[in-house]
């Protein structure tokens, strides 16, 4: 956007274009794994017949996002520590590598490659942010690594390719409840819609809570765009004010959704606030303090489900993470691991399109966010709870079967 | 009516945060010639010295405004240090190279803050304590004035016109002025340029780091890269208003926090920015040296 960005952005390139560039020497000299395809089948999917098997994971450990990326981290490790104590799979120990995007897509790209070129890993998880997935996606596909992706919901991450799986529920259905929640359980009738455009996640689900909201004879009285890592939203949310919503449909990231609760009662904005799964985190309770008393968002998890499943994780969790109550990203990191060493286990093998193909036949998988089906499109038919915020805690307010 | 009027507010809130930034890029530049990209993470600096001393000194439970003045004055004082440092270990060793040199060093301090900044503070955004409760003191048919916002605009009405004060009526003010125009005939006429330019610094730094700690008691949520995107709005209103030129910083800045606020209003937020860098452009093509700037001869 500025000239001093662009000057940076070329400063990014010419550092790490070589750096790519003597990566994929390396990585073509190491017998074609990847970007060969069949070739010989012994070296294809990178990892050596020996030692343990690799397991990529792309995170947004620090920025923006970096809530998400650490919690899915968490889970991934627990995940990892049970099954290397019950013996692995396929009689070795299963290594989780993770790599650091700093919540930036072009770097989401560059981390699945380096983790598929130099640390030749057998599958990829990752990311949250849709975003970052649909970035990384294209590279996974290409060197025929599965990639799973635990939480992005936009529609478009696994249309990249066969080769990318999700474990979570997609926006259509992630906006079309949360219409539906607001029409028929509030019995709201009008609504505003405060978008992050730089978002895929955020256009999306906005896009299908328009339709469902609007189909069932709500009406949206205002359409209004951030960007992520606004600090300062007065000015759209004086213009929504003014156009009395009864919601506010807020599809964004942790990041700014305190700080926009916080400025839309400043402004005397009294709508309920609606949400996504982005809003996942303790900060959007910490950030939003009092304004954010009383907003709904739609997750995959409910931490006080009495669910033993999800309560015995629960107390594991805790006991491995200091007191820590996990959040929906350490559920799906947990699941998603757990998921793909499942699968390697029925392949047999660690080749890239037999694991590819056991992802894809997976039925019913005990997950603790729920019961995971992989359908046609590489989706999960999973369903969905909404939360309500309540004196700075989550509690369970609805749960919608796919 | 009343929305315009809201708008107007708002605008003029975030305008004067601009415009605290602003005066510190303005009074480098009068005095040195030299644009200091590093400014704006001086700014970050000041929140997140704000953020640490509350955690520090355990004020983050309670609003207090006698806290949130000693909490001001003391990251004043560290980001004045800090302006200081920096001029002192990064500028003055190239003070005589050529320009370049100094803005290149300037990019180089700013990625240094920025990315050193992720390191000791970590790079997720942090919350920043309230430690004056946001609520509004004047409301009359849907316009709404909050305390925080009307603490803005005093607050920065009264470190311009200390800046004012100390520009026009002290002895350090005079010398500045005489250095701004004049790096060897000040000399000649008994002025420590040295002093003079840390003092610029130091006074500058401490501006940013005001700003900071408005953002964070009216926008609580500060993050390292958080100075990026202000510094460079700062640096626009500060050529807006004619480089160099103290009233005009701060009026480039009130017509840029205005303007933006009016665009998001009224248009849309996605062209905030690009407004932003439109009337830059507008402003210069009719008045070259800025708004308030004079067009200097160039010397040959």
């Amino acid at each position: 956007m500025t000239h001093f960005r662009s000057v940076l952005n070329c400063f990014n390139l010419l550092v790490v274009a070589p750096i790519l560039v003597g990566v994929l020497a390396v990585g073509c000299q190491g017998g074609g794994s990847g970007t060969g395809g069949s070739g010989e089948p012994k070296k294809s999917g990178g990892g050596a017949s020996t030692g343990p098997i690799k397991i990529g994971h792309f995170a947004s450990m620090t920025g923006g996002t970096a809530n998400f990326g650490q919690s899915c981290d968490k889970g991934a490790r627990l995940a990892i520590q049970e099954i290397n104590a019950a013996g692995g799979v396929l009689g070795r120990p299963v290594e989780l590598i993770t790599e650091d995007d700093r919540s930036q897509s072009t770097e989401a790209r560059t981390s699945a490659l380096k983790l598929i070129q130099q640390d030749k890993v057998v599958a990829l998880i990752g990311e949250v942010a849709s975003s970052n997935s649909i970035a990384a996606a294209p590279v996974a596909q290409q060197a025929q690594i599965p990639m799973v992706s635990p939480a992005s919901t936009n529609p478009e991450v696994t249309e990249k390719g066969d080769y990318i799986f999700r474990i979570c529920f997609i926006d259509p259905f992630q906006g079309e409840v949360m219409a539906k929640f607001g029409y028929n359980s509030l019995g709201k009738k009008s609504a505003a819609i405060f978008t992050d455009v730089k978002s895929a996640y955020s256009v999306g689900l906005a896009k299908y809570f328009k339709e469902t909201f609007t189909q069932l004879g709500g009406t949206i009285t205002a359409e209004e765009a951030y960007s992520a890592k606004d600090i300062e939203f007065k000015a759209q949310l004086t213009k929504i004010r003014g156009t009395n919503p009864e919601i506010l449909f807020v599809p964004g990231y942790y990041e700014e959704v305190g700080l926009i609760a916080r400025q839309a009662r400043e402004l005397g904005l009294s709508a309920v606030m609606l949400g996504g799964d982005g809003w996942d985190s303790p900060k959007t309770m910490e950030v939003g303090g009092a304004a954010i008393e009383g907003a709904y968002f739609s997750n995959h998890y409910a931490s006080d489900d009495p669910n033993p499943v999800i309560q015995d994780f629960i107390i594991k969790f805790k006991a491995a993470h200091g007191g820590e109550v996990p959040d929906a990203m350490a559920v799906l990191g947990y699941d998603v691991l757990r998921l793909v060493v499942d699968a390697i286990g029925r392949a047999g093998s660690t080749e890239g399109p037999k694991i590819r193909d056991a992802l894809a036949a997976t039925k019913d998988f005990p997950g603790v966010s729920g019961s995971i089906t992989i359908d046609a499109l590489r989706n999960a038919r999973k369903a969905l709870v909404v939360l309500k915020i309540e004196n700075g805690a989550l509690k369970f307010a609805e749960r919608v079967e796919p | 009516m009343t929305e315009f009027l809201q708008q107007l507010i708002n605008g003029v809130a975030w305008g004067s945060i601009y415009a605290l930034i602003a005066l510190g890029y303005t009074m480098v530049y009068g005095v040195l010639r030299l644009i200091n990209f590093a400014h704006g993470d001086v700014y970050m600096v000041g929140a997140m010295a704000g953020f640490y001393l509350t955690r520090w000194l355990g004020w983050g439970g309670q609003a207090d405004s006698l806290h949130f003045i000693l909490i001001l004055l003391a990251s004043m004082l560290i980001c004045g240090l800090l302006g200081f440092i920096i001029e002192r270990a990064a500028y003055r060793p190239l003070r005589n190279r050529s320009k370049l040199t100094a803005l290149i060093t300037a990019i180089g301090v700013s990625l240094l803050l920025e990315n050193g900044g992720q390191v000791i503070f970590g790079a997720d955004p942090k919350f920043f304590p309230t430690l004056i409760e946001n609520k509004p003191i004047f409301q009359s048919g849907g316009l709404i004035i909050t305390n925080i916002q009307l603490i803005i605009i005093v607050v920065s009405l009264v470190l311009m016109t200390a800046l004012q004060y100390v520009i026009f009526q002290t002895k350090t003010g005079r010398a500045m002025r005489a250095v701004s125009f004049s790096h060897d005939a000040s000399r000649l006429m008994g002025i420590d340029i040295d002093a003079v330019i840390s003092w610029t610094f130091v006074v500058g730094s401490m501006l940013a780091a005001a700003a900071g700690i408005l953002v964070g008691l009216s926008n609580p949520k500060i993050e390292p890269l958080m100075g990026l995107l202000p510094g460079l709005k700062a640096f626009v209103a500060a050529v807006l208003g004619g480089v160099g030129n103290i009233p005009g910083a701060v009026l480039g800045a009130l017509i840029l926090g205005i303007s933006e606020t009016m665009v998001s209003g009224y248009l849309s937020s996605t062209y905030r920015d690009a407004i932003a860098f439109v009337l830059l452009v507008v402003i210069l093509l009719f008045k070259p040296a800025g708004l308030l700037g004079k067009a200097v001869p160039e010397k040959v």
